[in-house]
């Protein structure tokens, strides 16, 4: 891998969630909470209509600094903030910034995920190890 | 509510299976043959199919719900609201580990009327390494 520097943008990772998304993430991690799943418990209780979990969209942004750093041995560290809500079959953009690279290699990246403007993952710290 | 802090909760037991690190890797939309194809994982150094990071949610998962569940902390589901995640990773995880996992409350705050609940998770690997910590902060809105 190339070098990092601090300020260096990786690259951007975009992603549609299709129409069955939250039901095979449902399967794939046992999140079977109704409201990413069932369009009428979740209008029931609110939302505009079944909703992402939060922790697929989580592993995006991870799946963005793993891309971006060689492979899933880099991944130290990410810890995220999550806001609102997302939503199937809109493009989700997750970004990344490197923020600093520290003398053993350690770098440090800024990343959020957002969709129609939007910020669904804020405050993203990542800690690779490229 | 708050004598909860420190609660730790029994430990849970994790087979990791080939085909459901696959199952989750294409539910994240993972691309890296080390996540589908057990040859390729091999063929780069590993004993089996590698789980992506985020997997700890999967292997999390069983131990995860006592505490969720937990009478004594009442969370109300209704305006349950996952707040914030964290995970340190150590050792990757691979198809046929076995993985044990801790999870334990780490704090209980009120600010502006809104509860919040944070847990910590501690996995461990059969040889036992420490291959996730996990911190998940979660808003009972009010």
């Amino acid at each position: 891998m190339s070098a990092f520097e601090p300020g260096q943008e990786l690259p951007e990772l975009t992603v549609t969630p299709d129409r069955y998304l939250t039901v095979r993430y449902a399967g794939a991690s046992g999140d079977f909470n109704p409201i990413h799943i069932d369009e009428e418990f979740a209008k029931q209780v609110g939302l505009p209509g079944r909703i992402l979990h939060g922790l697929w969209t989580m592993a995006q942004v991870a799946r963005a600094q793993t891309e971006a750093a060689g492979g899933p041995h880099t991944l130290q560290r990410l810890s995220v903030g999550f806001r609102g809500m997302g939503v199937l079959e809109q493009e989700i953009v997750v970004t990344s910034k490197v923020r600093a690279v520290d003398e053993d290699g350690t770098v440090h990246v800024d990343t959020e995920a957002t969709q129609a403007g939007t910020t669904i993952v804020r405050r993203g710290d990542a800690e690779l190890r490229p | 509510m708050s004598d909860a802090v420190g609660k730790a909760y029994p430990p849970t037991l994790y087979a990791v299976g080939r085909e459901k690190i696959k199952e989750y890797a294409r539910a994240t939309g993972e691309t890296d043959p080390l996540h589908l194809d057990h040859e390729a994982a091999r063929a780069a150094g590993y004993a089996d199919l590698v789980a992506p990071p985020m997997f700890a949610v999967v292997y999390c998962g069983p131990a995860m719900g006592p505490a969720y569940f937990d009478p004594d902390l009442q969370i109300d589901f209704a305006r349950l609201v996952h707040g914030g995640q964290e995970f340190k990773w150590g050792p990757l995880v691979l198809a046929g580990d076995e993985i044990t996992t801790v999870v334990s409350v780490t704090s209980i705050d009120e600010r502006a009327g809104n509860g919040f609940f944070t847990f910590e998770s501690v996995s461990t690997n059969h040889d036992g390494h420490t291959v996730s910590v996990g911190t998940w902060t979660n808003v009972v809105r009010a």
